[in-house]
């Protein structure tokens, strides 16, 4: 907002042109606690409600009707029934008003916020003049506004999800304002965070405003976002502090430190909006996918045991990525602390196989038949088989192909009369097709 | 043909006894079996695996399974062994090592084998094959070599817990490379060259029953095995083994059950050959 719109607002607010700043705070606290000082100048509230409480009050607006009903019962509830109508709506202070009121401006009180909000994503685009961006009614409401402690208020916790998914939940907006994620709202609902909010009642689980902030919320691609890449850790951690710690200690939290914009971050395995409960099967299967995707020789070579096939069948009963590397606190091998370190190897794979020993785990449980140096035993057991393989087809191969020729020939050309199946004659098949036409 | 026998319709001669017929009938099931519950493991990323597994009721079923029809398997494989060895030491007939009725590959396999190339090529006549041929002596020390190598592969990872203790981790890589190698090779071979060629080659088409009725007419065995027909009828044996035709509902039943593996077979080999060009 600038300053010349800033200046309006007093302006709205005192009726007067040009008032000194000081003066103008002054009266609007005078006005919240003495609303007979306002008298003077206003109509009161009833008088507004004269006209306005009568349902289906209403003019057209650009073709389009507009209500211009007031519930009282709902504005008598609201946090800001005791500054009556004027303070807000300064320009319908006497009537007959005019046909056409000023907006209202909110600012007027609510400077921090809106400072806030004219750097957020929606601010912006309410700027440009983008009327799909939420505005402070949008989330507030209007005339019965509620405190956000109010169970009753939009922008309660419990509530919250439903009022940013009236707009993050329409795919047609998303797609009009290129927004990456089309369906956020259902998503949400979906996800751990939205059941425990909406199941369980829970005011501590995560709900819009806990990740993306309120009046600031920022695209992600902005540094200064609470979503940005290397901010998300410390956003979630607000909540799973625990987490926050182990993960900072592993490879890709470190690494993440160190401006990587590509090592892990909490959504890249957990998603943002469809986080789901980690003891899922789906989940359990799609993370090891996750991790293949930078992990990919790794995901390779896992496939080829045993492990990496049943999970690939569908099935997290055997060991996957997390089960020997952890998950948030995932250490190199070469660090003693590491579950893969070779000293904790024997108690890692015990977790699964209680019988194992120092012998069990010389298993290789990235084993590349491909790789000489390394697994030499496994190198030339594949190279033998994969010889009988080719041997044993290429011979039999060319053998049935070459029987199979000769048989067929040989069945053409004659048919000798002590053949089992019913002697043709060549003569007697010219017969036959002689006679068919 | 021209037959002494004064009784109308053709002479049948047992050729395989019902002990091996049903020893290769439950080979013929747990083999099945094993490669349906075994292949969706080694083609894990297919689509066809997954959906099989799930229908099966998941992979602790399959796993299971596979189990059961291992066990079954290793029965049929100690109970040829055991076979052979009464064979062998009880009954005194050493012939089962070396001579005419060995499955021990003999040097005139080899002359046979060459013998037939050149009549593929119609350079010479047909072989006068014996009571086993060369690619029949084959077929048989396949699924021996086959039974052993992918038994023990599969024994040391059923109890990896148990071998874990004297053997290298190490093994149980190998082991399964092999197993699921060993096995591959075993169901595409069974699934086409051995289709081929015990059944499907025009001589045979659609299907040799013999495996069903243990019957073999007599002229069917003086064509195909001649140096056999001279060997029996020179011993004198040929008429010990005289048998009735074989009754229409075995060979119905032979019909059935060897249809219904040709179709598992080729569904079975499609779907792995498939999955393994994909990979």
């Amino acid at each position: 907002m600038d300053s010349k719109d800033a200046s309006g607002l007093y302006r709205t607010i005192l009726m007067k042109p040009g008032k000194h700043l000081l003066r103008s705070s002054i009266f609007i606290i005078a006005l919240f606690l003495f609303p007979a000082l306002a008298e003077p100048q206003t109509v009161s509230q009833e008088v507004c409600l004269s006209c306005h409480g009568a349902p289906g009050l209403q003019k057209v607006r650009q073709g389009k009707s507009v209500s211009l009903h007031v519930e009282a019962e709902k504005f008598s509830r609201s946090v800001h029934a005791p500054l009556g109508c004027a303070v807000c709506h300064s320009d319908a202070a006497k009537i007959p008003h005019a046909s056409e009121l000023k907006p209202v401006q909110c600012a007027a009180c609510h400077g921090n916020t809106l400072q806030a909000y004219a750097q957020s994503v929606h601010g912006k685009a309410s700027a440009k003049g983008d009327g799909d961006a939420a505005t402070c009614s949008d989330c507030h409401g209007r005339h019965d506004i509620l405190r956000t402690k109010d169970p009753n208020s939009q922008v309660y916790p419990l509530n919250l999800p439903r009022t940013c998914g009236a707009c993050h939940g329409d795919p047609e907006l998303a797609r009009r304002h290129r927004i990456p994620v089309t369906n956020a709202y259902q998503l949400y609902m979906d996800s751990i965070h939205g059941r425990a909010l909406t199941k369980s009642g829970l005011l501590v689980a995560a709900n819009c405003v806990s990740c993306h902030g309120s009046h600031g919320i920022r695209p992600s691609n902005d540094p200064e976002s609470k979503v940005y890449r290397t901010t998300i850790p410390a956003t979630c951690g607000n909540c799973h502090a625990g987490i926050h710690t182990d993960y900072f200690e592993g490879v890709h939290g470190r690494s993440v430190k160190a401006g990587s914009q590509v090592a892990p971050v909490c959504i890249d395995c957990h998603t943002a909006h469809e986080i789901r409960r980690v003891e899922m099967e789906a989940w359990k299967l799609e993370i090891v996918r996750e991790c293949g995707s930078c992990h990919r020789e790794s995901l390779r070579t896992y496939r080829d045991t045993f492990h990496g096939q049943v999970t690939s069948l569908g099935f997290a009963r055997v060991a996957r990525c997390s089960d020997c590397h952890g998950s948030h606190r995932i250490l190199p091998a070469s660090d003693r602390a590491s579950s893969v370190a070779p000293v904790n190897l024997v108690s890692t794979c015990k977790k699964c196989h209680p019988e194992a020993n120092e012998n069990f785990v010389r298993f290789l449980p990235h084993a590349d038949p491909s790789d000489k140096q390394k697994n030499p035993g496994l190198y030339y057991a594949a190279r033998f088989m994969d010889s009988l393989l080719v041997g044993v087809f290429l011979f039999f191969g060319i053998h049935t192909s070459l029987w199979m020729f000769r048989s067929t020939m040989a069945g053409w050309r004659r048919k000798p009369p002590d053949e089992r199946e019913e002697p043709v004659e060549p003569d007697k098949e010219n017969g036959d097709e002689e006679r068919k036409p | 043909m021209k037959s002494e026998n004064p009784e109308p319709g053709p002479k049948y001669y047992l050729r395989i006894e019902l002990y091996h017929r049903l020893v290769h009938g439950v080979l013929m099931a747990s083999f099945l079996g094993l490669a349906a519950t075994g292949m969706p493991l080694r083609f894990g990323q297919s689509t066809w695996a997954i959906e099989l597994t799930r229908a099966v009721g998941g992979f602790g079923t399959v796993l299971v399974l596979h189990k059961i029809f291992a066990f079954l398997l290793t029965l049929c494989f100690l109970l040829h062994v055991g076979y052979i060895f009464y064979l062998a030491f009880v009954r005194g007939e050493i012939g089962v090592f070396w001579g005419p009725t060995s499955t021990v590959p003999q040097p005139k396999d080899f002359l046979e084998m060459f013998q037939h190339f050149r009549w593929f090529f119609a350079m010479g006549p047909k072989p006068q094959f014996g009571r086993f041929t060369y690619w029949e002596k084959f077929d048989y020390w396949a699924v021996f070599w086959g039974m052993a190598i992918i038994g023990t592969s599969g024994y040391v990872m059923w109890f990896s817990s148990f071998f874990g203790k004297f053997l290298p981790g190490w093994l149980f890589n190998i082991a399964l490379l092999i197993h699921a190698d060993e096995a591959l090779l075993a169901v595409w071979f069974i699934f086409t060259i051995h289709f081929f060629n015990s059944h499907l080659r025009p001589e045979k088409f659609p299907i040799d029953l013999v495996i069903f009725t243990g019957r073999v007419s007599e002229e069917e065995l003086q064509k195909e095995r001649p140096a056999e027909f001279e060997r029996l009828s020179g011993e004198g044996t040929l008429e010990a083994i005289q048998a009735s035709a074989p009754p229409l509902w075995l060979k119905n039943l032979g019909r059935l059950i060897g249809f219904s593996v040709i179709v598992v077979g080729f569904l079975l080999f499609g779907l792995t050959l498939l999955a393994f060009l994909s990979e």
